[in-house]
């Protein structure tokens, strides 16, 4: 399959009066055309920071994109200019935020926020045509009763309604990729089914390719084709997902993975839980940043950082346990 | 800590039989009224608590599941029926006797962030509740406090600091340690770990699995994860817009739910393994939960439920026992 989107040593920072916060230290990915990619962290890891990262969302007078390169159809997005990212932003890449409350306009009507995008990338399309398209969009989504729906407001509306509308408004001009940033975080278990269903359909639909981001890893194993784990700013694992799920290599993402509790099985043990708690971004991180967490930590894990080995194909895992070139005494 | 062993719950779900009800709540109603309109949040609720086991409450966000914990607690004053804590009505409680009662009964609350005063110190935190109960003297309160806190996994010297200098897993056992501070026997557990991150989820759940065994605690568990609550409870009761749906051991409840609404939440859940995802058939419950001031007559989960009857629609069923021990409101079963 055909890379669609291509990111190399990513590296986003945040700076503040007194400190410099790292939030991504080097991040480097892909994605391929119609595929589902699920980056899996846990909060502060730098998963939503990383997706704003790749439109340029994050404001300007904090945030700075310190170094790496972000390809999409061959272009390197970091060196395009605002005007140009604009063409992108919405038509090409969607987006879905988190929190579908906070993330619509209060003052403007369901039917001018979801046309609004699509104004902006067909100057010439009529009134009208506008409309029947988020009609139709609207249906298609799930929301009921579609022609009232858009001289409402958002407070009018459900959470999964509101989340409908989120997903409306990033379709409307048909992205080739839509990043979702935890959309079903804020809903109820049976409205996240639906949500995600959803956007399943859309997808196949649509051949479109979706980033999910999440700290749910129940989510990703029915949803997503690949993950990639990310911990401290940095991507720990990456793997397909049944590979994944089958025989996790690294000892955060194993340890994580045993944290869930799982409904499908007897509450028979005491649950796993990684003592400690993340590093702070902000101050330099030297070897692993798990390492302080992690019982297999070697010495060398405290000095150096180790870099991303395959363990198998399309199985990466940063850590040095896999290294080939440490010899490991069989008990 | 000690491995809690599957055996002991097993044991305990036995011996649940034999023992009084801690806690007996009977038809209880908690209404809110706002200009003229009615809202249900807890509308006619009967259930019993037993010594040392884990009551988890389930239900989707504004199904009344903090209105009923909180109305137990007194904290919201019911609107009808009645409670008996250790046989006792706590209704007919005034002044004095609610803050007697607070001694045996203690909250812990959803948010770590919000629920600790930010101005005063961890040790001030836990020691308050000794303070306002008036039990020891500064000494004696402090070298509690330091007890309470190695109890709960941190060290005594985080006594001094405040809690933004805590992160979210650390503000929480500060929570935990300030209901244990006068040996209540019973907890309501608003949503203790929906804050937190999952590998510290896990760290606060045996934290609390390991302080029931160790000082025989009695929990109300109130959660949105089912999978959670199926880890810590001895008894599981669904709640569904202010009404009990289903009330089951544990085990009968996730292995043989009975009602239509636990059925359609328990496969809305993921479960984290893609070759069961993919072989799973799901019972997708479709459309939202209605405004509790307008609930459906009848049965309130007529409007969702895919094997509704016209009898639903009509009348509202009760909760009644369809099994030894196991109960569900339903008029199909």
């Amino acid at each position: 399959m055909k890379k669609l989107l291509d990111v190399k040593n990513l590296h986003t920072s945040f700076s503040t009066l007194s400190k410099k916060v790292r939030a991504v230290r080097g991040v480097s990915f892909d994605l391929k055309e119609g595929e589902t990619l699920g980056i899996v962290g846990e909060s502060g890891c730098g998963k939503s920071v990383m997706a704003k990262s790749l439109t340029r969302l994050l404001p300007s007078i904090s945030s700075h994109i310190d170094q790496g390169e972000i390809y999409y159809k061959g272009e390197n997005l970091l060196l395009k200019r605002e005007r140009e990212l604009r063409k992108i932003r919405g038509k090409e890449i969607g987006m879905i935020f988190q929190d579908p409350m906070t993330s619509l306009n209060p003052t403007m009507r369901i039917g001018d926020q979801i046309i609004e995008g699509y104004a902006l990338h067909h100057p010439l399309a009529s009134k009208e045509e506008m409309k029947m398209r988020a009609i139709k969009l609207l249906k298609r989504v799930g929301v009921s009763d579609s022609e009232t729906r858009l001289t409402q407001f958002p407070h009018e509306l459900s959470g999964g309604m509101r989340q409908r509308v989120m997903i409306a408004i990033a379709m409307i001009s048909s992205p080739k990729i839509l990043i979702a940033d935890e959309p079903t975080t804020a809903l109820d278990v049976t409205i996240q089914a639906q949500i995600l269903g959803l956007l399943k359909e859309i997808q196949k639909r649509e051949q479109m390719s979706i980033i999910l981001i999440t700290h749910d890893f129940s989510i990703v194993a029915g949803f997503c084709d690949r993950v990639v784990v990310m911990y401290a700013g940095k991507i720990v694992e990456s793997a397909p997902v049944d590979e994944l799920f089958r025989s996790p290599k690294h000892p955060y993402t194993r340890r994580l993975l045993n944290s869930i509790p799982r409904l499908d099985l007897p509450p028979s043990r005491q649950l796993y839980s990684i003592h400690g708690s993340p590093p702070d971004l902000s101050s330099k991180i030297k070897g692993c940043a798990f390492a302080k967490r992690c019982p297999h930590a070697m010495k060398l894990c405290h000095d150096g950082c180790p870099s991303s080995i395959e363990v198998s194909k399309e199985h990466h895992a940063a850590c040095w346990l896999f290294d080939p070139r440490i010899q490991r005494k069989e008990p | 800590m000690p491995p809690v062993g599957y055996l002991i719950l097993e044991y305990r779900e036995r011996s649940l039989k034999v023992a009084n009800p801690l806690l007996q709540v009977k038809n209880l109603k908690k209404h809110f009224e706002h200009k003229g309109k009615v809202l249900r949040a807890v509308d006619g609720i009967s259930f019993d608590v037993f010594p040392q086991e884990t009551l988890g409450l389930v239900g989707e966000s504004g199904c009344g599941k903090t209105a009923l914990a909180r109305a137990l607690m007194r904290l919201y004053e019911p609107s009808s029926g009645d409670i008996f804590f250790k046989g006792e009505s706590i209704l007919k409680y005034k002044g004095k006797a609610i803050k007697a009662l607070r001694h045996d009964m203690q909250y812990i609350f959803q948010d770590p962030f919000a629920s600790l005063n930010p101005r005063m110190t961890a040790g001030e935190i836990i020691s308050e509740p000794l303070a306002i109960h008036d039990t020891l003297n500064s000494y004696g309160r402090q070298k509690r406090v330091q007890e309470l806190l190695e109890l709960v996994g941190l060290h005594p010297e985080y006594m001094s600091r405040f809690p933004h200098e805590f992160s979210g897993g650390q503000r929480q056992r500060i929570g935990i340690a300030r209901s244990l501070a006068l040996n209540p026997r019973f907890i309501v557990c608003d949503e203790p770990i929906a804050a937190l991150d999952v590998s510290i989820q896990a760290q606060i759940i045996n934290l609390l699995r390991y302080l029931q065994e160790e000082m025989g605690l009695t929990y109300l568990f109130i959660s949105h994860d089912l999978a959670m609550v199926k880890y810590l409870s001895t008894r599981v009761a669904v709640m569904y817009l202010g009404h009990f749906m289903e009330l089951a051991p544990s085990a009968n409840l996730y292995e043989n739910p009975q009602h239509p609404y636990t059925q359609g939440l328990l496969s809305a859940i993921p479960i984290p393994d893609p070759l069961i995802e993919k072989k799973r058939t799901r019972v997708l419950l479709t459309g939202e939960v209605p405004s509790p001031i307008n609930p459906p007559k009848g049965c309130v989960f007529c409007t969702r439920c895919p094997k509704v009857k016209p009898i639903c629609l009509q009348k509202r069923p009760p909760l009644r026992e369809v099994a030894p021990g196991h109960s569900a409101a339903c008029h199909l079963l």
